[in-house]
């Protein structure tokens, strides 16, 4: 009989190895899944892992895994900051949505203009759009005390219907001969968020990125509020108790989060998807969460989970395209990824007793 | 009735890392009370799970009047005749007496009956109690008396009672052991588990005494010492704290008409209460566990604001200030519940320092933590108040409840408080360790500090304290000399007899009803 036992200590070990394990579950249940649909379970795990790095196309894939790993590792380390301090922000999603028509918003209002100013004032825009979206969940839990978790989720679907109007009004293309959708900022150097180095897919949300995760890891580690924000997490009376004020630290945590996503927003609106568009928002704001659990909200963890979610992606794709397996088996194998994570989790904190039959 | 109720011989249980029970042999004889003596982690518990089927022992054997016994569950020990009143109910608030006492039998027969059942049980073992309240507006020792009435009514052969006096007052001790007489004079046997040794003396025929999981001992309660029996418990001589008494100080802790709700649904509102520290004082405050502790600790500490002016300290008003600008000025805490609320469990020591000691200990430097200097903290407070741990790394639930008690009050005392409030300072930590952390308190008065020092341990009250008060149901009896306290004084201060009106209408447990 297989016995839990709780640890006296989480082990460190367990808790920087489980995520590895978990990809390696998650490759051998995918496989049994592929090998369920009749496809070859080594070509698909291989066409999801390794093609896009190191296949005949990588040169492609490579600089995608940047600009798809960048807005999940911005969104992740907002998100992982409410996490620790058991704030949770559902919605980023919607603060992505928002930051990115609020940053479009600003730079169409200048087109036709040229200025090296327009880009950071999109930037600004952006990132307050996500802040003041985030705001409403904030301000509601701590002036009425609702459950953040279902007004922030509830709000993406208000941003959807809101990026749906201005892609048919506000910000339609004057000259796109009727068809929804906002001009390409492509096309508008002032406010386009242009790769920095041509064929690298680093652009500046990739840089903000990296600027995000150093900050967190100094907040988290180096500063009293990243430890005020630890300890909310893990004792809310000891934190209370440690001077803690539970207000601000929900504004902080929402606000903080929101505004990362709505800087992602902005970076992919200006950038690689280059317009307001219906179909705008491809589901960041979800899998963010994932990646946030899934590299254990340290942030430098959650860089590598970033950029092994952006692989799955990637890989998922071309699974799709060349042995046409389907797109919700490509879900279900990601949605694998997190389950089998948090099942694994449970033994940084227990651990397994084989016990011998007869003492119960 | 005389013979061998029940016999144990070599009982040994082994948890990882720890033997809880190593050999184990007693006997318990029919129509005795046996006491069963240890300090917390000394095993006791363990023991009398496996008696009553909860924990099945390792080795060893067991014989109920002769025959082999070995209950493979709680029902098969119920059936050959073991009852036991656990010293955490398990009551349903918002059922009735009669309903809950249904709940833990077997064939519960019809409501009407059962409720005349306990009526006759209640009168003759002179435990009032009327089957039809709700649970949630009773009193902890009526809370009890559910608990040995559901025992009762298995006509038991063997009564087990894991500390049943924590909870109740003086007056209700002794009525708790006038039934236990009772209970004994009709040859029902009772083990008694406790480490108070003043009762034990009084109620008990035979002790046995554990430490560290083996038996070391027993005795005739009657006819030895406390003082011996103690150090038969810890094993080692008792160092009595001593002080030297300071008179006169000025007043500086000055409570004044301190009246607030509770921050949840489940708390004690406090009424109106006033009281002084001098410097150089220790103002003990005594009374049964959720009178308005938790709370009144929470106004001192600064969890809970009140207006300015309620609480001043050296005349300067701090009711509106927090948790770290009252550390600021001197007013520290040290919470009952040491995992959750005076310690992070899953941080490490290091961490639990900067918890309370950024502010005094100038931890932090223009909000980074210097985590060096915070390091060093935590190994002074390691090394001056004899933590066991392997260091400062260690996350703190990963330490005795006596060590991380000491680490919780120590972290207090070496940042130099002008005011220490502390709540239940010894709660769950062995005799010796009791010892240091009251000599600590004492030593801090005795430098000048002004401390208030909430605890359900009377005993301990009436060694460190100068002045004693009780709470009740958020009122504060009067203030009096400790010295010279009678039992039955304290008793009554803790009962409310001071009381004005009917305290019952605003009793936390109909809030909670409601």
């Amino acid at each position: 009989m297989i016995r839990l036992e709780k640890r006296p200590q989480p082990s460190k070990t367990l808790s920087l190895a489980t995520p590895l394990i978990a990809v390696v579950v998650t490759m051998i249940a995918g496989g049994l899944l592929f090998a369920t649909l009749g496809k070859n379970p080594f070509e698909a795990i291989r066409t999801i892992f390794w093609d896009p790095l190191f296949g005949e196309y990588a040169f492609y894939y490579r600089p995608q895994l940047l600009v798809k790993g960048a807005p999940l590792v911005l969104i992740a380390i907002g998100l992982s900051l409410g996490f620790r301090a058991g704030i949770w922000n559902i919605g980023a999603e919607g603060q992505y949505i928002v930051g990115a028509i609020c940053g479009a918003g600003v730079g169409l209002a200048f087109y036709p203009m040229e200025s090296f100013l327009i880009f950071p004032l999109m930037v600004l825009a952006g990132a307050l759009g996500g802040w003041a979206w985030a705001m409403i969940p904030a301000l509601l839990k701590v002036k009425f005390g609702t459950n953040e978790i279902l007004v922030s989720l509830m709000l993406v679907y208000v941003a959807e219907q809101l990026l749906a109007s201005m892609s048919l009004g506000l910000l339609k293309n004057p000259q796109g001969f009727g068809f929804p959708g906002s001009r390409n900022l492509q096309d508008y150097a002032s406010a386009h968020n242009a790769e920095l180095i041509t064929g690298s897919g680093m652009h500046w949300g990739v840089v903000a990125a990296f600027i995000a995760v150093i900050l967190a890891y100094v907040l988290l580690n180096k500063h009293i509020l990243g430890f005020n924000i630890r300890l909310s997490g893990e004792a809310p009376r000891a934190a209370r108790f440690a001077g803690v004020n539970p207000t601000r630290l929900i504004l902080f945590c929402l606000g903080a989060s929101g505004a990362l996503a709505g800087l992602a927003g902005l970076f992919e609106v200006s950038g690689p998807s280059g317009q307001v568009s219906i179909d705008f928002n491809a589901g960041y704001g979800f899998t963010a969460i994932i990646v946030a659990f899934l590299g254990r909200l340290h942030p430098v963890g959650i860089m590598l989970a970033g950029l092994l979610m952006a692989l799955t992606y990637i890989g998922g794709d071309i699974a799709e395209s060349n042995l046409q397996l389907p797109a919700a088996a490509i879900q279900v194998f990601q949605g694998m990824l997190l389950f089998f994570l948090l099942a694994l989790d449970l033994l940084t904190n227990y651990r397994l007793k084989f016990a011998s039959k007869g003492v119960a | 009735m005389t013979g061998t109720l029940l016999s144990i011989s070599g009982l040994t249980k082994a948890y990882p890392g720890v033997v809880a029970n190593d050999t184990v042999s007693f006997d318990i004889q029919e129509g005795e009370v046996h006491a069963l003596l240890g300090e917390n982690g000394a095993g006791k518990s363990t023991l009398v799970k496996m008696i009553y089927g909860l924990v099945k022992p390792d080795s060893g054997t067991m014989t109920w009047r002769g025959a082999a016994f070995a209950p493979p569950e709680p029902r098969a020990a119920r059936a050959s005749g073991v009852a036991m009143v656990f010293q955490h109910f398990s009551l349903f608030d918002a059922l009735t007496v009669a309903e809950n006492v249904a709940l833990g039998m077997e064939n519960p027969p019809a409501m009407r009956d059962l409720a005349a059942k306990i009526r006759d049980v209640s009168e003759n073992y002179g435990l009032p109690l009327d089957p039809d309240r709700t649970v949630g507006d009773l009193s902890a020792g009526e809370r009890q008396r559910v608990e040995i009435i559901r025992c009762l009514l298995q006509d038991p052969k063997l009564l087990i009672m894991d500390e049943p006096t924590s909870v109740l007052t003086p007056q209700e001790v002794e009525i708790l052991f006038k039934t236990l007489n009772k209970l004994k004079a009709e040859g029902t046997s009772i083990l008694y588990i406790s480490h108070k040794l003043e009762e034990i003396r009084t109620l008990c025929d035979h002790a046995t005494i554990l430490r560290l999981g083996k038996n070391v001992g027993t005795c005739i309660p009657a006819e030895t010492t406390a003082r011996d029996m103690a150090e038969l418990m810890v094993g080692d001589t008792l160092h009595t704290p001593t002080r030297t008494i300071t008179e006169g100080g000025e007043v500086v802790l000055d409570v004044k008409n301190l009246s607030l709700d509770p921050s949840n649904p489940f708390g004690t509102k406090l009424k109106d209460i006033s009281f002084q520290v001098e410097a150089g004082e220790i103002l003990g405050l005594g009374g049964v566990a959720g009178n308005g502790q938790d709370e009144l600790l929470a106004a001192l500490s600064g969890e809970a604001l009140t207006d300015a002016a309620t609480i001043t300290v050296k005349g300067d008003p701090v009711g509106d200030l927090g948790p770290n600008e009252r550390r600021n000025l001197g007013i520290l805490a040290a919470p009952e519940e040491r995992l959750g609320h005076a310690a992070a469990p899953d941080m490490s020591l290091t961490a639990n320092a900067l918890l309370t000691g950024a502010i005094r200990e100038n931890l932090t430097h223009k909000g980074f933590v210097d985590w060096a200097s915070t390091t060093a903290f935590a190994e002074k407070i390691i090394s001056a108040f004899d933590v066991r741990t392997p260091g400062p790394h260690t996350a703190a639930r990963a330490l005795s409840g006596g060590n991380l008690q000491k680490f919780v009050i120590g972290r207090e005392i070496l940042q130099n408080p002008q005011v220490l409030v502390v709540n239940q300072p010894t709660w769950g930590v062995d005799a010796a360790a009791a010892a240091s952390i009251r000599q600590a308190l004492l030593d801090l008065a005795g430098a000048g500090a002004a401390i208030v020092c909430i605890s359900q341990d009377l005993d301990e009250l009436m060694e460190i304290s100068d002045h004693f008060g009780a709470l009740n149901e958020g009122r504060l009896s009067e203030i009096r000399q400790a010295v010279g306290l009678t039992v039955e004084e304290i008793g009554l201060m803790m009962g409310g007899a001071h009381d004005l009106d009917a305290p019952e209408i605003d009793a936390p447990a109909q809030e909670q009803s409601a």
